[in-house]
C-alpha cells in the first residue's frame, strides 16, 4: 500500500510539485526567519563576549530604574581608583561608552541614528579594552580621533585625513590618528567605531570627570567571582559589577529581547502562510480524492482495509510534506540573505557575518511543514474511507458527503459566531497577558475564517453569477461557461477562494488599520501643530544643541522645546517629557482641567498629565505624584492641568514636567521636539535660513507641519507595506492553490474539453474560458477578504477606539487589491490554461 | 404476466458449496420511486463450477452479484461464503473475507495506472501483507501469458492485455471464489474469445470456482451453468450450452 502511495504521488508529479509549494513558502519563511534572528542574535552575543574577552570583573553605569530609551548616568571617576585599590585587582581601566555618528564627505550623517560607537579611552591603558589598532595610533589629544577600518574603507578616510563626527553637540572635525578593529572584526555588527582620548570624550558627551564602564583584570591568584565581591561595596548607587561573563550574557539578554519579538513577528507570517498552504493541501487532496474513487474502491475490493486507505492519503500528504518542507528549508537560507539585504536597504541594517543554521531551524522547519500537511490531510483521508467498494464497478460514482453535510450553515454560523465572541473577548479588556491575548485573538480569527469557509459553498452561486457577469460579457459563450464551471462544484470554488481569502483579508485588516491611525494621526496634526517649523532627528532625540542653533537663525521669534524620557510612576514605566513657557505659541492644546497656560505655570513640581492617565488613575488638579527617574531622583509634583489629547496622538507621555525640573533630574537633555515660530510664518526663506543655523547637526529635519505630517505617514506606508509583501507570502501560497484546482479540474473535464472542442470551441476559447474561471475565484476569494478583513477591522478599531485608532476605509487600497485579484487569477490559469487548450481532440475523447 | 420460480440447484451433490444465497431482495429508493432489482433470489454457487449470470438489462443480475460478492448489501435474505453470512460482518471482516476468498474481474479492468503489470498482480497479496510465492506467479504470469510483459504499465498494454493482467490479479490469492463483471464487455470479439479461452482455462486447471456476468451469449457458452434473470427472478437455468441455444433462452427470458 506504501508502494501504492508513493507510486502514485510519483505518477502525478506536477500536481504533487504543486501541492508542495504550497508548503514550501511557509516552511521557508520560518526557517528564514530563525536563521535570521538566530544571525543576528549570534553577532550580538559575539560582540558583547568579545567586549569582555580579556576582562574578569566589569563596572557599568546603572539607571536606578528600568531604562528604555536615556542612557544610564556616568559614574566619577574616582570609582576608578577605588576599584584598583582592591587586592585582587591586578588592572583596571576606565572608559566613556558611548554613541556619536561620523560625517561622510559630502557633509551626510554616516548610518542611522544609534548606529555609532562612541569610546573614550586612556591612550596608554588599552590592554583590556576590545578595540585594536590596525594601523596608525591611538588618538591622545582633542581633536584626534580613531575610527574602524570598514567604515574608513567605505568612506575612504585614511589616517592623517580630517573627518568630521557629532554626539550631543554640532560637527567638530577631527584628525584620524589611527584605524581600529574590533576584536580580529573591521567592524562590529555594521556599527561605525568612534575612538577618542578619554577626556576628549568626556567634554564631547558631557560627562566631565565621569566614566560609563570600567574593565577589570584580577590577579591571577584571584576569582572573578572574588574580585566582583570585593568591588560591589564599593560602587556608588549609579554602577554596578559584574564577572565579564555574567556583564556579556547581561546586555545579550536585553538584545535577545529585541531579536526574539522579531523573531515571533516574522515567524507569525510563516505561520500564516503555512495555514494557507494547509487548506490548500486540504483542497487538493480532496479533489484528488474525488478523482480517484474508482482507484480507491478497487483497492477496496482487492482487499485494502479502511485503515490502509487512510494510511494511503496521509502517506502521500506526509511525503509532499516532508518534501515541501527540505525544499522550504533551504529556500529559507536564501530568504534569510534577501531579508537582511531588504533591510539594509529601508535603513534596518543588521548585523550578519555568516548565516546561523541551528539544528533546531531544521527540525522546526521540516516538522512544522510535515505536521501542517499531515494535519491538512485528515478530512479527505477520513472521507476517502467512506469510499464504498461498490464504487469500483459504477460508473460516476461520487464522494460520499461528509457526516455533517446537512448542519453545514448552522455549523458555520456557531463558528462565526464563537470567533466572533473570542475576537470580542480578547479585544475588550479582558485583562489577558499578552502572549494569552494574542493566542485568544489568533483562535478567534482562525475559528472565524473556518465558519466563513463552512458557509462559503452557499454563497457561491450567487457570488460567481455577479463576479463571472463581466467575463461573460465580454468573453462570449467561454466566459458564460467559465462562470458556470466556478459554480458547478461550489465546495470545491469555496476553498479554492478560502485560501486566497485568508492572505487578503489579512492584508485589508492591515490598510483598514493603517488608513486609520493616518486619518486619526492627520487631524491631530492638522490640531496640534501651530508652530511654522519643527527641528527633529526623525524618530530619535535631538541634541538641546540644536535648538539653540536653531533659535539663532535669522526670523526666528518663538523656539520650544519638548524633551522626552522615561521615569517609574505608581509602579510602572512612564513617558515624561519637559517643555517651557512658549509651548502654548506652538501646540493647540485643548485642556479639560487647568487653564490655557498650564505650560508656564509648572514651575518646579507642577506637572500635566494626559486625560486618559487621569481618569485611569483616578487624578485631579492637585493630585500628588512620585516620579523616579533614571539618575534615581525622586520628583514630588502635583497635577496642573489635564490635557485632553487627540486620538491620532501628540508628543506627550503620561507626564509633563518644566524644561528646567526635566533637566535637573534627567541625564539626557535631548530634545523629541523643537518647534519654532518665525516671522511671516513658513516660507522658502525661512526654511533655508533654519537649515543653514543647523548645518552642524547633520540628523536634524526641518519639517514645516504638512512635511511632518507626510513624513511621518510615509513611515507608516513604509511598515505597511512591509507587512502587505510579508502577507503576499500567503497570497502567493493560495494562488498554487488556485492552479492546482484548475489542473485539476481540467484533468477531470478531459472529455466535456475534447467534446467542446470537436463542436467548434477554438483553442483560444479553451484558454479563455479556463482563465476566466480561474479569474471568477479569485474574485470570490477577494471578495470574501476584503468583506472579513473589513469586519475584523470593525471589531479591532471599535475595541481599540480609546487609543485612538479610527475605523477608516482605504477605497484606493481596496479597489487595488481587487484588481490584484484579476491580475493573480490570471497568473494562476497560466499553466492549467495551457494544458486545456493542448488537449488532444481525439484523445480526449477517446478518454477512460 | 406469470413468472415461473427456479431453485438453482448444484447439478452434482458432491460438489461443495461456495456462496449460497438465500431469498435476496434488493430494493433501491423509496416510496413511489423504488425500484425493486432483486425480488426474492436464492441459488447456491458449486465449488469448481463456472456459473453465468445472464439476463436482459435491468434484469438485476448485476445487482445479484454485487450483492453475491458483498460489495452491496440486500435489503432482505442472506448470503453465505466459504460458510460465513456476510451481512453481520463488519467492515474489517468483510475486507479480511475478500483477501481470504474473493477475486474480482471488472469490465474496465480497473488496474492502477502507476504499477507495472507485475505490480498490479501481486497487490492483493501484499494489501494483505503476503509475500507472494514466485513460482506460483511465474506459473500464473505464464498462463495468462505476459511473462515477458510484467514490466509495463496499464497504459503500454492493450485491452485483452490488461484483462489478462486483471485475471491474474484476481487469482493470486486462489481466492474461494472469482466473480467477473462483464470481463469482455470492453474488449472486440477476438480478444473477447481469447479471454473466455483463459478464464475457462483457469476454472478447469485451477478448480477455481468463478462467477461471471454478462449478456453476451458467447461468453455464457463457457459456462457450467447459466442463471437467467428477468425482472428480478431467477427465470431459468441451463447447463453447458451453446451459444446459440443460450441466445434463444434469452429471448424466451426477455419476451416473457
Amino acid at each position: 500500500m506504501i508502494r501504492v502511495a508513493l507510486k502514485g504521488l510519483l505518477g502525478r508529479k506536477l500536481r504533487a510539485a504543486l501541492t508542495a509549494f504550497a508548503i514550501v513558502l511557509g516552511v521557508a519563511m520560518i526557517s528564514g526567519s530563525l536563521v535570521l534572528t538566530d544571525t543576528v542574535g549570534k553577532s550580538f552575543d559575539d560582540v558583547y563576549s568579545q567586549s569582555y574577552k580579556d576582562s574578569d570583573a566589569v563596572v557599568s553605569s546603572r539607571a536606578a530604574i528600568a531604562d528604555s530609551s536615556g542612557k544610564p548616568p556616568a559614574f566619577t571617576a574616582d570609582v576608578l581608583r577605588r576599584v584598583q585599590s582592591v587586592a585582587g585587582v591586578a588592572e583596571a581601566q576606565g572608559s566613556v561608552e558611548d554613541q556619536a555618528r561620523l560625517v561622510n564627505k559630502y557633509g551626510h550623517a554616516i548610518g542611522g541614528a544609534g548606529s555609532g560607537l562612541a569610546v573614550g579611552l586612556d591612550a596608554s591603558d588599552t590592554s583590556l579594552s576590545p578595540y585594536e589598532l590596525a594601523s596608525g595610533r591611538w588618538p591622545t589629544g582633542d581633536g584626534q580621533i580613531a575610527i574602524d577600518k570598514a567604515t574608513a574603507t567605505e568612506h575612504d578616510f585614511a589616517v592623517g585625513d580630517t573627518v568630521g563626527a557629532f554626539a550631543d553637540g554640532p560637527v567638530k572635525k577631527y584628525k584620524v590618528t589611527g584605524l581600529v578593529r574590533f576584536g580580529s572584526e573591521d567592524t562590529i555588527a555594521g556599527s561605525s567605531i568612534l575612538v577618542f582620548d578619554l577626556h576628549t570624550a568626556q567634554r564631547l558627551f558631557d560627562k566631565p570627570g565621569k566614566l560609563d564602564l570600567i574593565r577589570v583584570d584580577a590577579a591571577s591568584n584571584a576569582a572573578p567571582e572574588h574580585v566582583v565581591a570585593e568591588i560591589a561595596p564599593l560602587l556608588p548607587e549609579t554602577a554596578r559589577v559584574k564577572t565579564g561573563e555574567a556583564q556579556a550574557a547581561a546586555d545579550s539578554k536585553d538584545t535577545q529581547k529585541g531579536v526574539d519579538s522579531f523573531k515571533w513577528f516574522l515567524l507569525a507570517f510563516g505561520g500564516i502562510a503555512l495555514i494557507v498552504g494547509s487548506s490548500v493541501i486540504a483542497n487538493t487532496l480532496s479533489i484528488t480524492v474525488a478523482q480517484r474513487i474508482r482507484e480507491l474502491a478497487t483497492l477496496r475490493t482487492l482487499g485494502a482495509s479502511r485503515r490502509q486507505v487512510l494510511r494511503s492519503v496521509v502517506l502521500e500528504a506526509i511525503v509532499v510534506g516532508l518534501v515541501g518542507s527540505i525544499v522550504g528549508l533551504f529556500v529559507g537560507l536564501g530568504l534569510a540573505r534577501a531579508l537582511f539585504a531588504i533591510l539594509g536597504a529601508t535603513g534596518f541594517e543588521l548585523p550578519n557575518q555568516s548565516l546561523v543554521f541551528e539544528t533546531r531551524t531544521i527540525v522546526v522547519s521540516v516538522g512544522t511543514g510535515t505536521l501542517i500537511a499531515l494535519f491538512a490531510s485528515l478530512r479527505p483521508a477520513i472521507r476517502a474511507t467512506r469510499i464504498q467498494p461498490i464504487a469500483a464497478v459504477r460508473e460516476g460514482a461520487e464522494l460520499p458527503p461528509g457526516r455533517f453535510h446537512r448542519t453545514a450553515t448552522l455549523r458555520g454560523l456557531i463558528l462565526l459566531a464563537a470567533g466572533f465572541g473570542l475576537l470580542l473577548y480578547g479585544t475588550t479588556g479582558s485583562g489577558l497577558s499578552t502572549p494569552a491575548l494574542i493566542a485568544t485573538l489568533a483562535a478567534g480569527v482562525i475559528v472565524f475564517f473556518k465558519g466563513v469557509s463552512t458557509i462559503a459553498p452557499k454563497l457561491i452561486r450567487p457570488l460567481a453569477s455577479v463576479l463571472g457577469a463581466p467575463g461573460a460579457r465580454i468573453g462570449g459563450s467561454a466566459g458564460s461557461l467559465a462562470r458556470q464551471n466556478a459554480m458547478r462544484n461550489p465546495s470545491r470554488t469555496a476553498s479554492t477562494a478560502g485560501a486566497l481569502m485568508i492572505g487578503l483579508s489579512l492584508i485589508t485588516f492591515v490598510a483598514v488599520l493603517g488608513q486609520g491611525v493616518k486619518s486619526s494621526f492627520g487631524s491631530a496634526v492638522n490640531e496640534l501643530f501651530v508652530a511654522d517649523y519643527s527641528v527633529t532627528a526623525g524618530d530619535s532625540l535631538l541634541t538641546s544643541k540644536a535648538a539653540t542653533a536653531a533659535a539663532k537663525a535669522p526670523g526666528v521669534e518663538v523656539v520650544s522645546e519638548i524633551r522626552s524620557g522615561t521615569a517609574r510612576l505608581k509602579g510602572a514605566s512612564v513617558a515624561v517629557n519637559g517643555v517651557d513657557a512658549n509651548l502654548p505659541q506652538v501646540v493647540a492644546m485643548k485642556w479639560s482641567a487647568g487653564s490655557g497656560n498650564v505650560a508656564s505655570q509648572l514651575g518646579a513640581d507642577g506637572a500635566f498629565i494626559k486625560k486618559r492617565y487621569a481618569e485611569d488613575h483616578q487624578l485631579t488638579v492637585g493630585s500628588p505624584l512620585s516620579v523616579k527617574t533614571p539618575t534615581g531622583a525622586n520628583l514630588r509634583l502635583h497635577v496642573v492641568g489635564i490635557f485632553d489629547e487627540p486620538k491620532g496622538g501628540s508628543p506627550f507621555g503620561e507626564v509633563s514636567i518644566s524644561k528646567q525640573t526635566f533637566d535637573r533630574s534627567f541625564a539626557t537633555h535631548d530634545n523629541y521636539f523643537t518647534l519654532l515660530n518665525v516671522k511671516g510664518g513658513e516660507s522658502d526663506a525661512a526654511t533655508a535660513n533654519i537649515e543653514r543655523a543647523l548645518t552642524g547637526f547633520p540628523d536634524a529635519q526641518v519639517e514645516t507641519a504638512e512635511e511632518f505630517k507626510a513624513g511621518q505617514i510615509a513611515n507608516l506606508d513604509m511598515a505597511l507595506n512591509i507587512v502587505y509583501a510579508l502577507l503576499g507570502l500567503s497570497v502567493i501560497v493560495s494562488l498554487f492553490g488556485i492552479v492546482n484546482t484548475l489542473v485539476l479540474s481540467v484533468f477531470e473535464r478531459t472529455r466535456e474539453l475534447g467534446m467542446l472542442r470537436a463542436i467548434g470551441m477554438t483553442r483560444r476559447q479553451v484558454r479563455r474560458m479556463v482563465r476566466h474561471e480561474s479569474i471568477v475565484t479569485a474574485l470570490i476569494g477577494a471578495t470574501f477578504g476584503i468583506a472579513v478583513g473589513m469586519f475584523l477591522a470593525g471589531v479591532v478599531t471599535h475595541a481599540l477606539s480609546k487609543y485612538g485608532i479610527v475605523f477608516a476605509v482605504p477605497y484606493l487600497s481596496l479597489a487595488a487589491f481587487g484588481g490584484l485579484a484579476v491580475v493573480a487569477g490570471m497568473l494562476a490559469a497560466i499553466l492549467p490554461a495551457r494544458r486545456a487548450s493542448r488537449l488532444n481532440v481525439l484523445q480526449a475523447l477517446q478518454y477512460e | 404476466m406469470q413468472v415461473v420460480e427456479y431453485e438453482a440447484q448444484a447439478p452434482e451433490a458432491t460438489r461443495a458449496t461456495v456462496v449460497s444465497a438465500h431469498d435476496l431482495t434488493r430494493r433501491y429508493g423509496s416510496n413511489e420511486t423504488a425500484v425493486d432489482a432483486l425480488r426474492g433470489v436464492s441459488v447456491d454457487i458449486a465449488s469448481g463450477e463456472l456459473t453465468a449470470v445472464m439476463g436482459p438489462s435491468g434484469s438485476g443480475k448485476s445487482t445479484l452479484m454485487h450483492i453475491l460478492a458483498g460489495l452491496d448489501r440486500p435489503t432482505a435474505g442472506e448470503v453465505r461464503i466459504a460458510g460465513t453470512a456476510i451481512g453481520e460482518l463488519n467492515d474489517t471482516q468483510l475486507t479480511r473475507l475478500r483477501r481470504e476468498h474473493i477475486g474480482f474481474i471488472f469490465q474496465f479492468f480497473n488496474l492502477l495506472p502507476m504499477l507495472t503489470a507485475r505490480e498490479n498482480i501481486v497487490l492483493p497479496l501484499s494489501l494483505a501483507g503476503e509475500k507472494p510465492d514466485p513460482a506460483w506467479v511465474d506459473d500464473l504470469t505464464s498462463k495468462v501469458g505476459l511473462t515477458n510483459r510484467l514490466t509495463h504499465r496499464p497504459s503500454e498494454l492493450s485491452g485483452g492485455q490488461q484483462q489478462r493482467v486483471a485475471i491474474a490479479r484476481a487469482l493470486i490469492s486462489k481466492p474461494t471464489v472469482m466473480f467477473a463483471d462483464e470481463p469482455t464487455g470492453n474488449l472486440d470479439s477476438r480478444t473477447s474469445s481469447e479471454i473466455l479461452e483463459l478464464l475457462r482455462d483457469s476454472v478447469s486447471s485451477y478448480g477455481q470456482t468463478t462467477v461471471m456476468v454478462t449478456h453476451d451469449a458467447h461468453a455464457a457458452a463457457i459456462a457450467d451453468r447459466i442463471l437467467f434473470l428477468a425482472d428480478g427472478l431467477i427465470v431459468k437455468s441451463l447447463g453447458p450450452s451453446t451459444a446459440h441455444e443460450i441466445l434463444e433462452a434469452l429471448e424466451e427470458v426477455t419476451v416473457r
